[in-house]
Formats: structure tokens, sequence, C-alpha cells
């Protein structure tokens, strides 16, 4: 039980948290109202009229089918990101746990693409891929005669961008794979390979259950990269193509707002977008923590 | 004595500093376009004492857009802003914000006359009254690209591009047929294929002169001309005469690296085709359906204007007259003109490069300009002028990529580019009513 320290003077403790929570008013709490605020008018971006419309932005985008199917493109985008992104990494950091040569030089190059930014990432993926410019797309056409095209084709489309969303997420979960490794006490996988069990057998009942804390951790961190980190992948490969079937709903957001200028709208979406958020990490907290082993 | 005359030369400039009026201009313009803002702005400050102008690159349209919207708002705007011509629209609109350009002239008792710009450029940012609100600066229109070297190879000849379009698709399926991947390709459906193919064709966009009588406008580009134009191009996408590169101007790398032979972009961005193609190209006027009477008509403009913002000192507007007059030079059109690719905005710097024997060497610039002044202009084809035009555009690329998918069928798709665009159109209605 960590000591409590208790603070004579009443006032100090307010004074020493003051810096923090004007930072965070100023940065959270003040945007978070204003797009509440906005949600509720229909506005000029000049600010020359406000006209209230209650919740009409709102039930506006709820009968919205075009929401609905960003919603659901979302939601398939970041689980599949989720999958391949944890399931490939977690496949690397044992690999790379493993006693072999060059595995300092391995790891290093694993942890390399942290280092680009999301956007980049998705320029990367551009130029490799794009039907115009891209040197694996000629590939792809000219040896492969495979009719590459994703600007027209949702399921090339997808596919593209959850490869290159994926690819920026590995590195971070190799090094939290690779560390919750590391920790796993070499005797208790020692122990079991003296009792005769096998290679999936250590793995699933001693090394998996132990690495479960990193594991949830990696998926409350990736949902949430899936989710609403993507933006710049979205946006320098597809824009939303073919039609807006990838647009996500962070990509909406930033559309309507900052290119269509529908402000209310706009606001409406982050404010859902907002409650999604906080949703989502009470459930995975509240619920699924309490079943993971520490 | 050596000192005090350095101590009154600097009061001097101190004083000539004081006395200058600073405005300041923010723009969109990249690489030798940013470049040449800068030039004009030097010539300009140059030219006199009195007056200064200092150019602030704010990034890409939107972003210029929205940094002077934020600005605006927080009272801090600046007297120029550059705005792209879809936000044409919104900042005519936005009636508190703008000053427009005729009272900018006339409370400033400018010798200004509205008539010296060419009259397509002058129609797309006048009132349907023709007083005009913002001051034409980089304007261009579309044209057709095409690869001479890939006409000889398959047989045609290269000074004869094709003039209508069930030729312009003849000579397609034969650059296909002479070993090319694709026969054409397409820059900006919505800006290209739908606006300027519907004033080329005298036939409107909208209702209510294209939006430019009222906000009560609808859209009605869903002729049969255009669902037939749109069936042709979407069944030659199917035989791979017609490759689709993408939205905006994302398909020009199909023409530059030789893989289609004909292809529709901007002329400005005619730098940009002289400095990647390796090979001899030609440009062209758009094609036309002969059919269609009146056909053809005039294209109409794309590229930016200069607004003007409400709210600043006396002196600022002086200056912004000033500079405004200063850019409609000929001889600062001219120069604007030929570094940019982008078209002289009055007759008198067409003329005057014209006389320097500039086409000469650069023919593709004057089809564009004869293209535009083809004939007066028509309430179909002054320009279009909706709000919400950003989110129109988006409509129609989106359902043109659904449409060329298979997910609906070419009528359906134009239809529902309509009856989508209308709601929107319906919503800005309802703001600023």
């Amino acid at each position: 039980m960590a000591k409590q320290y208790e603070f004579k003077a009443p006032v100090l403790p307010y004074l020493l948290v003051l810096p923090q929570m004007v930072i965070v008013f100023i940065f959270f709490f003040w945007p978070a109202a204003q797009a509440i605020l906005q949600s509720f008018y229909l506005q000029d971006p000049f600010g020359g009229r406000m006209i209230f419309v209650g919740f009409q932005n709102y039930s506006k985008l709820l009968v919205d089918p075009d929401y609905w199917q960003s919603f659901r493109v979302s939601t398939a985008f970041a689980l599949c990101i989720t999958l391949s992104a944890m399931t490939i990494s977690l496949f690397l950091a044992i690999q790379a746990n493993k006693k072999i040569r060059f595995a300092s030089f391995y790891k290093t190059m694993l942890v390399w693409p942290y280092a680009v930014s999301t956007l980049v990432a998705g320029v990367i993926w551009l130029f490799l891929f794009n039907p115009n410019v891209g040197v694996i797309a000629y590939v792809l056409k000219h040896t492969f005669h495979v009719d590459w095209q994703y600007l027209l084709n949702f399921n090339q489309a997808f596919f593209l961008l959850t490869m290159a969303a994926s690819w920026k997420q590995l590195a971070y979960n190799f090094v939290f794979f690779l560390a919750g490794l590391q920790s796993v006490p070499a005797t208790l996988v020692e122990a079991a390979e003296i009792d005769g069990a096998g290679a999936a057998r250590r793995f699933w009942k001693i090394i998996f259950p132990l690495l479960s804390p990193t594991t949830f951790y990696l998926l409350v961190m990736n949902l949430v990269y899936g989710f609403f980190e993507t933006f710049p992948i979205v946006h320098a490969i597809t824009q939303g193509a073919p039609g807006k079937s990838t647009g996500i709903l962070v990509y909406k957001v930033w559309r309507d707002g900052v290119i269509n200028l529908d402000l209310g709208s706009s606001a409406a979406q982050s404010v859902i977008l907002m409650l999604m958020v906080i949703v989502l990490t009470v459930f995975q907290f509240r619920f699924i923590e309490r079943r993971v082993t520490y | 004595m050596k000192r005090v005359i350095v101590l009154m030369t600097v009061l001097c400039m101190a004083v000539g500093l004081y006395a200058q009026t600073t405005v300041e201009f923010w723009h969109a313009m990249t690489g030798k376009n940013g470049e040449m803002v800068q030039t004009i702005c030097d010539q300009f400050n140059a030219s006199q004492k009195e007056y200064k102008v200092v150019p602030v690159y704010k990034g890409s349209y939107v972003d210029t857009m929205n940094a002077g919207i934020a600005a605006f708002r927080a009272g801090q705007a600046p007297a120029i802003i550059q705005v792209y011509e879809v936000g044409t629209a919104t900042m005519m609109a936005a009636k508190n914000a703008i000053k427009p350009v005729y009272q900018l002239m006339a409370e400033n008792n400018m010798k200004w006359d509205p008539n010296i710009y060419i009259p397509t450029i002058k129609s797309y940012y006048s009132t349907s009254d023709g007083r005009m609100l913002s001051m034409p600066f980089n304007s261009s229109t579309a044209v057709m690209y095409y690869n001479k070297d890939a006409f000889r190879k398959a047989g045609l000849d290269p000074e004869k591009p094709p003039v209508t379009w069930p030729e312009f698709f003849e000579v397609a399926k034969k650059l296909k047929a002479s070993g090319m991947e694709g026969g054409f390709s397409t820059n900006w459906i919505s800006w290209i294929q739908l606006e300027n193919f519907c004033a080329w064709h005298n036939i409107p966009f909208g209702t209510r002169s294209n939006g430019f009588d009222g906000l009560d406008t609808t859209l009605v580009f869903n002729s049969p001309i255009t669902v037939r134009h749109f069936q042709n191009i979407y069944d030659l996408s199917k035989t791979g005469v017609f490759i689709y590169g993408g939205r905006e101007n994302k398909a020009n790398p199909l023409f530059t690296s030789g893989r289609v032979g004909m292809h529709f972009e901007s002329i400005g961005g005619y730098g940009n085709m002289k400095a990647n193609c390796k090979f001899d190209f030609g440009v062209a006027r758009l094609p036309y359906y002969p059919d269609v009477p009146g056909a053809p008509q005039n294209s109409i403009i794309g590229g930016a204007s200069l607004w003007v913002f409400n709210g600043r000192p006396a002196a600022e507007y002086k200056t912004v007259a000033e500079f405004f007059n200063f850019i409609s030079k000929p001889e600062i059109q001219s120069l604007w003109h030929k570094a940019t690719g982008y078209l002289p905005v009055t007759q008198a710097a067409y003329e005057l490069t014209k006389s320097q024997g500039y086409y000469k060497d650069n023919p593709g610039l004057e089809v564009a300009i004869k293209q535009l002044t083809n004939k007066t202009p028509t309430p179909n084809s002054m320009g279009v002028r909706f709000g919400n035009m950003p989110i129109i555009r988006e409509i129609e690329d989106q359902i043109w990529e659904d449409i060329l998918s298979g997910k609906i069928s070419v009528k359906a798709g134009l239809d529902k580019m309509v009856s989508e665009g209308n709601k929107t159109l319906r919503e800005f209605e309802k703001l600023y009513k």
C-alpha cells in the first residue's frame, strides 16, 4: 500500500494542479464545449449567421445511410487493422526473441517504421500502389495481369489501406510484445518444457496468459489507432474513394468541416466521435480488464 | 557633419516608413507561381513609396480560405485573400465579411474600367448585373492535350486533333489500337466534363443563370446530352479506351508517361506538361457534339480571384485599390501570363503578349484564350455560382466513381448527382435567406 501524503495548506495542492488543469481546460474542455455548442447550429463560416436548429444536425446524420456506411467501414477497418497488426507483430516479436544471429539487427529494423509519421507512411504506400505511378502497381498489372485499380475497386482499396495502416502500427506493437515476452520468467517456460509441454502448449498455457496485460493494452491502443488516427492514411491514399466507400468517420469530419465548411454537421460528428471514445474506453476498462490476469 | 547627415537620413527613412501603409496579401501559390506573386508585389512596392503589399503564403487553397475565415472571426483578417473559384459563392454570401471590388474602387476614386477584363473572366466574379465583386487574378480554362508522337505512330495527322466528340472517340480507339495502354483520360470530371461541358454546349448547368441570379437555383445538368456523353465515356472505360486516373488533377501521369494519347486538363497545367512530357504534344479546344445547336459556345474559367476583407483601416483600402490597378496593367498581366501559364485577365494583356510574338512558340496558350473568348457569354456560359460548391463537386466525383465501378447506371448516377446536389443547395439557401 502506497503511503499517502496530506497537504496542510488548503490552497497549495490546487495551485500545484492548476497549470495542468489550465492546459486541459484550454485544449480539451473548451474545444469540446465549442463543438457541442456548434453542433446545435447551422452557421456560415464567417460567423455572420447562426441559426439554432436543435438536434437537426444529429438527426440528419442518424437517418443518413451514408453515415452508417461510414460507421460500418470504420469499424471494419479498425478491427482489421487491430487483428493484422497485433498478430503479425506478436509473431515477429516471438521470432526476434529467439536466440538467433543478428537478433538486434532485426529488432532495430522492425522498430524503425515507428519513426515514420502516419502521413509519410500513407504517401510511401501511395507511391508503391497508385495505379498511375506506383511501382508495385505496375508489376501487378504487367507481370501478374491483375486488374489493379483501387480507385474503383472497394476491396482493393480497403486491403491497401489496412496494409498501410497495419504496417505503420507494427513497430509500436512489436516493441511492447517484445518487452512483454522478455519479462516472461524463463524458469516457468523451462519447467513446462521439462514436464513435456510442446512449443504450442507452452505458448498458449504460459506465455500468452502472462502476456495478457500487454495484449489488452495494445488492443485498446490499436482500436483507438484504427478508429481515430488513420486519417492521414486515408487522406493520402484514397481520399474516401471509390465513391465514398472508404470515407471513414474521422475523414468525413475533416472533409465536411474543413473543405465543405459545413461546420454544424462536422461539429455534430465530432461530438458523436467523442461519445464513442468515452464509451469504448469505459467499456474496455470496466469489463474487459477484469478478466485479464496481471 | 557626417553624423548629422546620417541622422537626417535615418530620420527621413523612419518618417517614410511610418507614412507607408502596409497590407497583407494571403495567397496559395507555390513554386514558380509563388515566386511570381513575390515579384509582382516587389515591383508594385518599388513603383511608388506610399504603399506596400506583403504577400504571405498560407498553404493550399483550402488552407488559405480556412486561415482567412479563422482570422476574420478573430478580427485579424488580412486586406487581400486569394480564394479559389468554388469558394466564390461562400465569399459572396458573406456580405458582412467582404468589400466588393466595385465598391472599393468607387470609394477610393480610382480610374478603373471593369470592361478591360475578358468577358468570361469578368462575369465569373461579378453579380448578374455586372458589378465586380473580386479581382480576377489567376484564371485558367480546360483544354485538351494530345500526344503528337502517338498520333503519328497511329497514322493520324498530328496537326489535326479531333474537333467533335464522335471524332474524338474514334481517334481514342485508334490510339489504343496502335499499342497504347488506353486512348484518353481526364482530370476534374466535375469542372471539365460537367461545368465546362455544359457551358461549351450552351446548355444550363443549373437554373437561374447557373446560380448567378439567386440562391433559389437548382441543378439541371442531367440532360440527355450529358447522359449521352457520360454513357460514351463509360462504354469506352469497359474496353479500356478510357482510363480513370483519379480525382482533381491526379490523372496527369497517365498522359505524361505516354500511357494514353489524349487528356483533359487545365491550361494552368501547361508548364507542368512542358516539363514532364518527353514527347511532342499539342493543345486543342474541347471537343463538342455537332448536333447540339449553338455548340461550341465558350468555355469557363477556373483558378482563383482576390477578395478584400471588410473592417480594415481606410488607408489600407487605398493601397489595395492601387495594387489592383497595378496588377491589371497589360505589362504586369503579360509577365504573369508568360511565367505561370495562367491566362491574361485583360484583353490588352493578350494583345500585348501577341504583339511580342509569344504565341508562335507557345500556341497552346492562345488556343485556351480563343476558346474562352469564342463567343459572348450567355447565361449558360458566364460561369457557375452555387453555394456549397465543394460539396457539389465532391458528390459528382464520388458518383462518377460509382458509375465507373458499375454500382449505378449512368442515367441514375447523373440524376443522383443532381438530387443530392440540390439538397445541399437548399441548405445553403436556408442559411443565407
